[in-house]
C-alpha cells in the first residue's frame, strides 16, 4: 500500500496541483455544486423508480437525453442558435420556461412510455429481476440508435446558446454568474417541490405505501399501477428540467449518446445518498458535482473527473454500505 | 341475501394449488371465522377476497354483485378491507399516516374524522402514539394500528387474518374482546384464526379448512362441541 502511493506520487502522469486547488477552491465548489444540481434532478429519477420498483432503470439516461433534444429543438424554434442571442429578460425567462416545459413534457413522456412498452409487460408475467434489467440495458440502448438513426450518425446536434452568463455576486473573491445562480436555485426549488409532493400529499403518501409494501398498499385502496406511472412520470419530468440546465453548461450536448455519462454519474449519486432516498438523492448529486471538481483542479487535467468521483462513491459505500442517508424511499422517515 | 359470497373458489400459485373450490357465505352483521392449520390456505382465501391474489376458477359476490375480476383497490371503495398477516403496518409511516393510508379511497372529511375517533375509541394506545412511527412499535401495538388502519376505511366487512399471532396472552383476550365490539358496532367481520379456542366462542359462524377444502362448518358452537375440530384444533384428546 505504502508503495502504491509514493508510486503514485512519483509518477510522471499525475501531479497534484495543490496551488491551484487552494487558490480555485471556491470556484470549483460552485461550479461543482451546479453541475451537482443537474446530477441531483436526473438522480431523482433513478431514486423514485428504484424505491417503487427496486429497479434500476438504466434507460432513465436516454429519458434525459430526449430531454436534451426537446430543449434543443424549442430553443431553435424560438431563434436560440450557436451565437448568442439577447433577447429582453422577460422574454428570455418566458423563451428559457417554455424549452423547460417542452423537455418535461418530452422527457416525462418517453419515461411513461418506456413504463408501459418495456416494464409493464414483464410484472404482469412476474419477470424475475434480472429480466427487468437486461431490458433496461436492452431500452436504454434502443433509444439511442432509434436517435442515432433519426439524425444520421453521431454528430452532436450544432450548440445551442442561451445566454452569456453575468458576474451576479461574490463571494470569498469569487464571482458567482447568472448561469451558476440560475441553475441551483431552479434545481433546489424542483427537488424540494417533489420531496414536499411525496412526502405531504396524499398521493405522495400513495407512492410512499407501494415502496413500503405493495400488496398491503393495494389493500389500502391504492392502485399500484397508477403509482408507478406516475413515479416514471416525475422522474421523467425532473430529467427534462435537468436536460435545460445541462445545454446551458454544455451547448453541444445533444448527442445520441451524451446521457450516458452523466446516467451513470446521476446513477452514482443516487446510490451516494442512499437509493430510494430523495434526500439522498440531492446530498448525493450535490458531493459528487463538487468532488469530481476538486479533482479536476487538484489534479489539474478533467479527463480526471469520473475517476475522482468514482474513488469518492467506493469509498463512501466501504464506509456505508447503504450510501449517506441510507434506507429506502419508504422506510426513511422525513 | 349474504354480504360476501364464495362460490367454488380455486387459487393457484403456479401449478401449486392452495385452495380447491370452497365456498363461504358471510351475512350482514355476523362474525365468521375461518380456521385451519398452516398452509391450509386461509390466507390465499382472504387475499382472493380482498383481490390481491386472483381467482383460477369461481366466483366472489359482494352485495350481491359479481366482483371476481374488479380491481383490488376498488374493493376497498365498495366496502371490503384487510388487516392482513403479519400486519403490514407501512413502517416508515407515523401511526396517523397508517391511520390516513386506511382512509385512502375516501374523500368525506368528517366522516373520516368520526372514524379515526372511534379508532382512538377502541384503541387509546394508538392516541397515545400518534407520531411514533410504525416500525418502532411492539407487536401488540402494531395489531392494533393494522386493525385501526382498516377500521378507517369504514368497512362494510372487516378481513382479519390471525390477529392473535405473535401475542402475549392477556393480549390476545383484548384483541378478541374488540373484534366482538367492532362488530357490535355494526361491522361484519370475517376472522382468520389459528386460535380456534378464541375465534369459535366468538364468532356466530365457522368453517373449517384443511388443505384448501372446506371440511366443516357449523355455528361457533356446534364446532366448538365437535369431537374431531376439538382433537385438530383446541388441543382436546
Ligand atoms: N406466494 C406463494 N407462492 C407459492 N405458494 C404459496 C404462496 N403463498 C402461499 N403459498 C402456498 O399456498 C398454501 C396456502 O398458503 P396460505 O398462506 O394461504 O396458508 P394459511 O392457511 O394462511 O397458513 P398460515 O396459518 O401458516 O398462515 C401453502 O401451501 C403455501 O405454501
Ligand atoms: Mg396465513
Amino acid at each position: 500500500m505504502h508503495h502504491l502511493i509514493t508510486y503514485l506520487a512519483d509518477a510522471p502522469w499525475i501531479t497534484f496541483n495543490t496551488g491551484a486547488f487552494s487558490d480555485q477552491f471556491w470556484a470549483s465548489t460552485f461550479d461543482g455544486l451546479t453541475y451537482g444540481s443537474i446530477y441531483a434532478l436526473v438522480a431523482m429519477g433513478y431514486t423514485l423508480v428504484y424505491g417503487v420498483l427496486q429497479l434500476i432503470n438504466f434507460a432513465h439516461s436516454e429519458v434525459f437525453i430526449v430531454g436534451v433534444y426537446a430543449t434543443v429543438f424549442a430553443l431553435n424554434a424560438m431563434g436560440f442558435g450557436p451565437s448568442p442571442v439577447y433577447p429582453p429578460m422577460v422574454v428570455l425567462i418566458i423563451d428559457l420556461l417554455v424549452a423547460m416545459v417542452a423537455a418535461m413534457i418530452a422527457s416525462g413522456l418517453t419515461a411513461l412510455i418506456l413504463e408501459r412498452v418495456a416494464y409493464r409487460p414483464l410484472r404482469k408475467r412476474n419477470a424475475p429481476r434480472l429480466v427487468f434489467l437486461i431490458t433496461a440495458i436492452g431500452a436504454s440502448f434502443t433509444i439511442q440508435y432509434l436517435i442515432f438513426v433519426w439524425r444520421g450518425g453521431s454528430n452532436a446536434e450544432p450548440a445551442t446558446i442561451m445566454f452569456v452568463p453575468d458576474p451576479v455576486f461574490e463571494v470569498f473573491s469569487t464571482i458567482i454568474d447568472s448561469q451558476q445562480l440560475t441553475i441551483f436555485i431552479a434545481a433546489i426549488v424542483l427537488m424540494v417541490v417533489t420531496d414536499q409532493f411525496i412526502n405531504r400529499t396524499k398521493f405522495g403518501r400513495g407512492i410512499r405505501a407501494v415502496a413500503q409494501d405493495p400488496d398491503t398498499a393495494t389493500l389500502m385502496g391504492v392502485n399500484k399501477e397508477r403509482v408507478i406511472m406516475l413515479t416514471f412520470v416525475i422522474g421523467g419530468v425532473l430529467a427534462g428540467a435537468a436536460a435545460l440546465f445541462y445545454l446551458m453548461k454544455v451547448p453541444q450536448g445533444a448527442s445520441f449518446n451524451g446521457g450516458f455519462v452523466l446516467g451513470i454519474k446521476a446513477f452514482a449519486a443516487a446510490v451516494l445518498g442512499g437509493i430510494g432516498n430523495i434526500r439522498g438523492a440531492l446530498l448525493g448529486g450535490l458531493l459528487l458535482g463538487v468532488v469530481s471538481n476538486y479533482g479536476v483542479t487538484l489534479l489539474g487535467n478533467s479527463s480526471w473527473t469520473d475517476v475522482v468521483a468514482f474513488v469518492v462513491l467506493v469509498v463512501v459505500l466501504m464506509v456505508r454500505p447503504t450510501g449517506l442517508l441510507g434506507e429506502s424511499l419508504g422506510k426513511a422517515r422525513v | 341475501m349474504a354480504l360476501l359470497e364464495l362460490i367454488d373458489v380455486s387459487v393457484h400459485y403456479g401449478s401449486i394449488r392452495a385452495v380447491h373450490g370452497i365456498s363461504i357465505t358471510v351475512e350482514e352483521a355476523e362474525i365468521v371465522t375461518l380456521i385451519g392449520a398452516n398452509g391450509a390456505g386461509k390466507s390465499t382465501t382472504m387475499r382472493a377476497v380482498s383481490g390481491i391474489r386472483p381467482l383460477s376458477s369461481g366466483k366472489i359476490l359482494f352485495d350481491g354483485q359479481d366482483i371476481t375480476k374488479l380491481r383490488a383497490d376498488l374493493r376497498v371503495v365498495r366496502g371490503i378491507s384487510q388487516a392482513p398477516e403479519g400486519r403490514g403496518v407501512f413502517p416508515g409511516m407515523t401511526v396517523m399516516e397508517n391511520l390516513d393510508m386506511g382512509a385512502f379511497t375516501r374523500k368525506d372529511k368528517k366522516g373520516i374524522a368520526a372514524d379515526r375517533d372511534r379508532v382512538f375509541d377502541l384503541f387509546p394506545r394508538l392516541a397515545e402514539r400518534r407520531t411514533q412511527v410504525g416500525g418502532t412499535m411492539s407487536g401488540g401495538e402494531q395489531q392494533m394500528l393494522a386493525i385501526g388502519r382498516a377500521l378507517m376505511a369504514n368497512p362494510r366487512v372487516l378481513l382479519l387474518d390471525e390477529p392473535s399471532m405473535g401475542l402475549a396472552p392477556q393480549f390476545i383476550q383484548q384483541i378478541f374482546k374488540i373484534i366482538t365490539e367492532i362488530n357490535k358496532q355494526g361491522t361484519t367481520v370475517l376472522l382468520v384464526e389459528q386460535n380456534a379456542q378464541q375465534a369459535l366462542s366468538r364468532a356466530h359462524r365457522a368453517y373449517v379448512l384443511e388443505t384448501g377444502t372446506i371440511t366443516r362448518e357449523g355455528t361457533g358452537k356446534e364446532l366448538l362441541s365437535d369431537e374431531s375440530v376439538k382433537a385438530a384444533y383446541l388441543g382436546v384428546t
